[in-house]
């Protein structure tokens, strides 16, 4: 019934002032990409995270003089150990035949390392990496060993980068908001005095607060929805132009985001652009225009 | 109808009362001038009606309801069974003598259909019938009062408030006005019309309350300006 009526007078007031129009919804779609990118991130974390600890292991590796006294020591102590879930053992040419393997590409790397460069070690998976330091400490005492390094210190080192770009997306999200939240005051002061005249009657003859209100805030979600649109244009078009080709490189640590996922953050961004903007316009013509 | 009981209001910042202790009691279906010389607190009785602001002490009753107990939210729909006309008219510049009629409906939730039923009428009534389409700017001062009256009459409220109508109107219109306002008093709604127009008092010859710096000095039921 009065949906066209007032869905006119949306569009109308939104162009009315187009530079504060596009200027909120710019900021608003950079608010949301980023919040956007932000969750996605967290989401393809949280799945990393379960893949790769359950992958990692604990090499230990043997010194080149090591006796087979001592590497008969380490294996029953690892093997008795209750922490273990299971363990492989890896001789030098095994290591070696593995490095040459891996960097195939490269023969003249190949070439520079002889058969007895690579240490033979033990591989070694627990069943909780969490326990990781009761069991180094454990081994550390023994004969024989060169080395104990746990894949996680690596991994943690990775998340750590993976969490600071997280955190980084969100500050520069909260940024934008700020910024959009401001575009959206100012943009419902100048519409509702344009209308003063028409508020005025209305409170007049009895009007009642919402049917004054519902114009206002509907062009402020207006906006948010389109913002949040281009939001989610923008979150699409950068998985595919940077994951799935730029940065193929990084598609190797990172497990393959997929499209479902991204296709979430649709109505996402769209509820919350839509709420904030709302809330942000009942707010301003509430307390500050006393509408 | 009305009552104001020992109503007070001081605005921020001012030096006495706008209105000190006032009482008085309207009833249903009469018509009644608040005179006065500028600044004696007449306005500030139509503003405490509408509630548009509240009285610093005393109790404001419209139709058995106090007004200062409304809720907030309530304020919009009691302000439905008043209809104000003003000095300025207080038109929409960009819309028709009909189109400014109707939006008093279309705003309160009556359909377009019940506009084009009513707003022909009231329109007729006021005797602008034929004008409908034109725009404020192309009417005259008494034209876009009457307007301004249908607007405040299309609802068939029971209290029309009048807040110095005829401070724009040459004199023949404003008698034209008034006589528009008896009219509507006859049909049973009651009129309070604050005016300082000494003219319209003298010939109307209804109940007249004076007032001088916030305090009712003279009541009078056919009474004249003095």
């Amino acid at each position: 019934m009065r949906l066209k009526y007032v869905l006119n007078e949306v569009l109308v007031g939104l162009w009315r002032n187009v530079t504060m129009t596009v200027a909120m919804i710019i900021t608003m779609s950079v608010s949301l990409t980023m919040l956007g990118a932000s969750v996605l991130l967290y989401m393809q974390v949280d799945q990393m995270k379960s893949f790769y600890y359950g992958e990692i292991e604990v090499s230990i590796f043997l010194r080149p003089d090591v006796t087979d006294a001592q590497r008969q020591a380490i294996d029953t102590a690892i093997s008795s150990n209750p922490l273990v879930a299971e363990r492989t053992y890896e001789t030098r040419d095994e290591a070696l035949k593995r490095f040459q393997e891996l960097w195939k590409d490269s023969p003249e790397f190949v070439k520079s390392v002889g058969p007895n460069s690579l240490p033979e070690s033990f591989r070694v998976k627990l069943k909780n990496p969490e326990s990781y330091k009761t069991f180094t400490d454990q081994m550390t005492g023994m004969q024989g060993i060169q080395d104990i390094i746990d894949q996680r210190a690596l991994l943690d080192k990775v998340f750590n980068i993976f969490n600071a770009i997280q955190v980084g997306a969100l500050v520069v999200a909260a940024v934008m908001a700020l910024a959009a939240l401001l575009l959206v005051g100012n943009t419902i002061q100048v519409a509702a005095y344009s209308k003063r005249r028409e508020v005025a009657v209305m409170k007049l003859v009895g009007a009642s607060n919402w049917f004054i209100q519902a114009p206002f805030v509907l062009e402020a979600v207006v906006a948010g929805l389109i913002g949040a649109l281009l939001g989610f244009v923008a979150l699409f078009v950068s998985k595919i132009v940077l994951l799935d080709n730029k940065l193929q490189a990084l598609t190797s640590i990172l497990t393959p985001i997929e499209n479902g996922n991204v296709w979430l953050m649709l109505p996402l961004l769209a509820g919350v652009g839509a709420v904030v903007s709302a809330v942000t316009a009942w707010v301003t013509l509430r307390f500050y225009l006393k509408v | 109808m009305i009552q104001l009981e020992n109503v007070t209001k001081t605005y921020p910042k001012a030096s006495r009362p706008s209105l000190d202790d006032v009482s008085v009691g309207i009833e249903k279906g009469e018509f009644v001038f608040f005179i006065g010389p500028s600044g004696s607190g007449k306005s500030t009785i139509i503003k405490l009606l509408l509630h548009e602001v509240a009285p610093t002490q005393g109790k404001v009753v419209v139709n058995t309801k106090d007004v200062t107990s409304i809720r907030s939210w309530k304020i919009p729909h009691f302000r439905r069974s008043i209809g104000c006309v003003f000095q300025d008219f207080r038109l929409l510049p960009n819309r028709t003598a009909y189109e400014n009629v109707a939006f008093a409906l279309e705003v309160i939730g009556k359909t377009k259909a019940v506009s084009r039923r009513v707003v022909p009428e009231v329109l007729e009534l006021v005797g602008l019938g034929g004008k409908e389409h034109r725009y404020p700017h192309e009417l005259s001062g008494g034209e876009q009062q009457r307007v301004a009256v249908a607007r405040a009459f299309v609802n068939r409220p029971l209290i029309l408030l009048a807040d110095e109508p005829t401070g724009n109107l040459d004199p023949d219109t404003s008698i034209e006005i008034m006589r528009l306002l008896d009219r509507i008093n006859r049909t049973g709604t009651t009129v309070v019309m604050v005016t300082h127009d000494s003219n319209i008092v003298n010939q109307m010859r209804r109940r007249v309350i004076e007032i001088e710096s916030g305090r009712i000095v003279r009541d009078q039921a056919r009474g004249v300006y003095g």
